[in-house]
């Protein structure tokens, strides 16, 4: 089971890659809808049966995998944009960042004090991975709908740590998270829909123009 | 009739149910298509919980029991308990008292048909405001009572900004979000030295602390910045009287007639933590409070707005209840059990006294304003003529606010007075009877402010057209305020009641007070008080009847008011409410300090001139103005971190993480 838990992890690392390798919006959306799916079944391989996990499960597969992918759709249909085109660093850059970031978050998880049992799972470094992924293609990209993709990928991060302390979680934090993310993801697209109408375009950097003097 | 309840319901369950009950009353109105049907249910389910939450308040207050719940909650902060001691039984009463006679008087005074767009928020949040007070009373939990600390504070900002059109709600509410906010910090420094100490966030029993920690000192001294800025102490008040001012007559009712109090409330559960609190803080609360009753009566004086001097009467009744406070502190540091008793009594009293009249007299300033369209006294007059009942019932809450017999304004201030004045013959704290001539002084600028705003709004000529077509209140309005009137009446005559409804809560402050002597003695006094007050009632009753039969038999003619023969007077040249006060401001101008634009007059017949005198607020626009100015520009350097660059901002908290994760190596 566990083999398979980091096989499933090493998909989700190149799910990184390829988000942050794409310039397709709808593609991006996609991989991360897939990335929500595999980190739903995840829980189900290393904690033994309960009805909590299968909530878990059915909720985050929902959530991540269908509803949130939805929505983003939706999003980009209606803004009417298709690519990323002119992020602030270019998509090769940014693979090989992500490449050096990945690298690092292995050196760096295998120097944490972890228990024991801990000890040989991906699930660290593969968080940190994921994390770090997501926080670059927070910086770099410029479209509003980038930054979302970027903040649900952020999450999956955090998420992956979580799996490790499933069992401990009270569900009223999980909740809590995910109600969370649903409802930024919506104020995003609500967002997005402002931006594209103000402006006529998704590009983040013209919101400078919205600060206090 | 609550002694037939007790074998049915759980007080307790009762209590809670009817804040819950007056927290989702708003919330069919949210839904609901057609205008109007919310709002009435939002007041017939208000009204509903509060008789079903009085009448078990009063009898968890009668049976000196303590209800404890344990809320199951799934947070890493402990348990969670929800408590209900003769203190907070006593603090309930306003609480469900003001916000079902404020949901009524809504009615009329905003209805849904005019205001559609602003009611259903306005509803919604007027009972989560009153829930969230009501639940703050029992939560024994830091973390919970914090988190309905905020309820509060933001469902209070979001009544306050309901005319969010306007410049001046919206300047109120910034004043009124940073100071609530100043407020919150100081209570989380408080929260967390009280969890240091007693190890959970369980708030510590009474008397379990000693003072003389080290940290009891800042305990206290969060506590005091933290619950005064709430209550309006005076350094704190900044934010009270434009948001007073701003908010909707029946909210500003329910902010000033019960949220100040919440903050007094925090004070008093703070002081029965310790056992030996040291006569400094005694001393520092009565100080800080008698200041705030004689500037904050002084700014009412000066004031043009008349809910704005409202609000600065709140300051001063405020100060007048910390002054009880400090005094009884006083007493408990110095063993001295008549003067905690009478302090408290006081205290207390006047807590309650000033949760019915302040209310009546918000809600009298909404008919006023809801009939003539303004705040302004210099605008109004003549007004007791179109609106008598108004009048009536205005003149009741300013009689009663000025501490004047038989109203029950002066049975609290005059236990504070029979208190000063034991110090006479004391052994210890003499200088506490310096205390009687200020109070005596604060009464007297209170008889100043009110005679001043009752005579400019309702007495003479009208001063605007709005003010000539002035018309009498409906039901809606004018029941609430009868109400609140009646009940000002009936503790102003039979003050031992009063007594009774305080006697638990001054028991659970201060255990060591469980002998009744005290009560017998004062409340015998009190029964005299009784005596002398109906006679007096009876002697104005009879007068009014004289000379109401001396009207009926000779023959009457009707002028102007204030005429006096002039063949053309205008209403320009009666006494405006600014003439009215000048005197009494020009004595306080240092403190005060009017902005006074006089026009220069030359020649023999000099052309029209305008004249304005707006009192300012001194320590806003003196002290914290300019601070913040200064901070402002010190910190001007780092509003280039603030640039607009969204996913520069993104890096800021990468490189923050990525130097954490490094440090952490």
């Amino acid at each position: 089971m566990i083999s398979l838990a980091d096989q499933l992890l090493v998909l989700v690392l190149l799910i990184n890659f390829i988000s942050l390798g794409t310039s397709r919006l709808i593609f991006s959306i996609r991989a991360v809808a897939a990335q929500g799916v595999i980190l739903g079944i995840l829980p189900g391989l290393i904690h033994p049966f309960s009805w909590h996990l299968v909530g878990i499960t059915v909720v985050i597969i929902g959530v991540k995998g269908f509803v949130i992918p939805q929505m983003l759709g939706r999003a980009v249909r209606s803004a009417e944009i298709k690519r990323e085109v002119e992020p602030f660093l270019g998509y090769v850059p940014t693979l090989l960042l992500g490449a050096v970031f990945t690298a690092l978050s292995f050196g760096f998880a295998g120097r944490l004090p972890m228990l024991p049992e801990h000890h040989n799972y991906m699930f660290v470094p593969a968080s940190i991975a994921t994390l770090m992924t997501g926080f670059l293609i927070l910086t770099t990209r410029r479209k509003a709908i980038s930054q979302v993709i970027g903040y649900l990928i952020l999450d999956n991060g955090i998420f992956i740590f979580g799996l490790l302390l499933a069992g401990a979680m009270p569900v009223m934090v999980e909740a809590g998270a995910l109600l969370d993310l649903l409802v930024g993801t919506f104020v995003m697209g609500i967002v997005i829909n402002q931006i594209s109408r103000e402006f006529s375009s998704l590009d983040t950097s013209l919101l400078t123009s919205l600060k206090e003097e | 009739m609550f002694f037939a309840l007790q074998g049915i319901l759980d007080p307790g369950l009762m209590v809670l149910v009817a804040a819950i009950v007056v927290g989702c009353a708003g919330v069919p109105g949210l839904f609901l298509k057609k205008p109007g049907t919310g709002q009435a249910f939002a007041a017939v389910a208000t009204i509903l919980a509060t008789l079903a939450g009085v009448a078990a308040s009063m009898q968890l207050l009668f049976s000196y029991t303590t209800i404890t719940y344990v809320l199951e909650w799934n947070l890493p902060f402990g348990p969670c308990e929800l408590v209900i001691d003769p203190l907070s039984a006593f603090f309930m009463l306003p609480v469900f008292l003001v916000s079902a006679a404020g949901s009524l008087f809504a009615l009329g005074y905003w209805p849904s048909a005019e205001h559609r767009t602003t009611e259903r928020g306005l509803t919604f949040f007027y009972g989560l405001l009153a829930s969230s007070m009501a639940i703050l009373l029992m939560a024994r939990n830091g973390v919970f009572f914090i988190m309905l600390w905020e309820v509060m504070a933001l469902s209070a900002y979001f009544l306050l900004v309901t005319e969010h059109e306007s410049n001046d709600v919206r300047r109120a509410g910034i004043v009124y979000l940073i100071a609530t906010h100043t407020g919150t910090a100081a209570l989380f420094v408080y929260f967390s030295l009280l969890a240091a100490q007693t190890g959970s966030f369980l708030l510590p029993a009474a008397g379990s602390l000693s003072a003389l920690s080290p940290f009891a000192t800042i305990i206290a001294l969060s506590a005091f910045i933290g619950f005064g800025a709430k209550a309006g102490i005076m350094p704190l008040h900044i934010w009270l009287p434009s948001a007073h001012a701003n908010a909707p007559s029946h909210v500003s009712a329910l902010m000033s007639g019960v949220m100040l109090k919440m903050g007094l409330y925090g004070i008093f559960r703070t002081l029965t933590y310790f056992y030996d609190p040291p006569l400094l803080w005694g001393a520092v609360l009565t100080v800080t409070g008698i200041t705030s009753a004689l500037f904050g009566i002084a700014f009412a004086v000066a004031q043009r707005d008349m809910k704005r001097l409202l609000a600065c009467s709140s300051i001063e009744n405020i100060g007048i209840i910390t002054t009880g406070i400090g005094v009884a502190l006083l007493g408990v540091s110095s063993h001295n059990t008549t003067l905690v008793y009478l302090g408290m009594a006081g205290a207390l009293l006047h807590i309650l006294n000033h949760s019915f009249f302040k209310p009546l007299l918000f809600l009298g300033a909404g008919a006023i304003i809801h009939a003539t369209g303004t705040r302004e006294m210099n605008l109004m007059g003549g007004l007791g003529k179109g609106m008598p009942r108004v009048a009536l019932l205005f003149m009741i809450g300013s009689v009663a606010i000025c501490g004047i017999p038989p109203l029950n304004g002066f049975v609290s201030e005059f236990l504070l007075y029979l208190g000063f004045f034991k110090q006479l013959k004391a052994d210890s704290l003499v200088y506490l009877v310096l205390l009687a001539p200020l109070l005596a002084l604060v009464g007297g600028l209170a008889v100043i402010a009110f005679s001043k705003l009752f005579s400019s709004v309702f007495l003479g000529t009208p001063r605007s057209p709005a003010a000539a077509h002035s018309h009498e209140a409906g039901l809606t309005i004018l029941v609430p305020m009868a109400f609140f009137a009646l009940i000002c009446l009936l503790i102003g005559i039979a003050p031992q009641l009063g007594l009774h409804l305080v006697s638990p809560a001054i028991t659970s402050f201060y255990p060591k007070l469980a002998s009744t002597e005290l009560s017998v003695e004062y409340g015998a006094i009190l029964g005299r008080l009784s005596l002398s007050g109906a006679l007096l009632l009876a002697v104005a009753v009879v007068a009014m009847f004289l000379w109401r039969w001396r009207l009926g038999k000779s023959p009457v003619t009707s002028a102007p008011t204030w005429g006096c023969g002039y063949k053309r007077g205008t209403a320009r040249m009666q006494y405006g409410a600014s003439s009215f006060s000048e005197l009494a401001v020009s004595v306080f101008n240092g403190i005060i300090r009017q902005r006074i634009g006089r026009p220069k007059l030359t020649g023999l017949f000099p052309g029209a001139a305008h004249c304005s005198e707006v009192p300012t607020e001194t320590i806003l626009e003196r002290i914290i103005v300019p601070l913040f100015t200064i901070a402002g520009v010190s910190f001007a350097f780092l509003r280039r971190l603030q640039h607009g660059q969204m996913h520069l901002y993104m890096l800021y908290v990468f490189v923050t993480l990525f130097i954490l994760m490094l440090w952490a190596h």
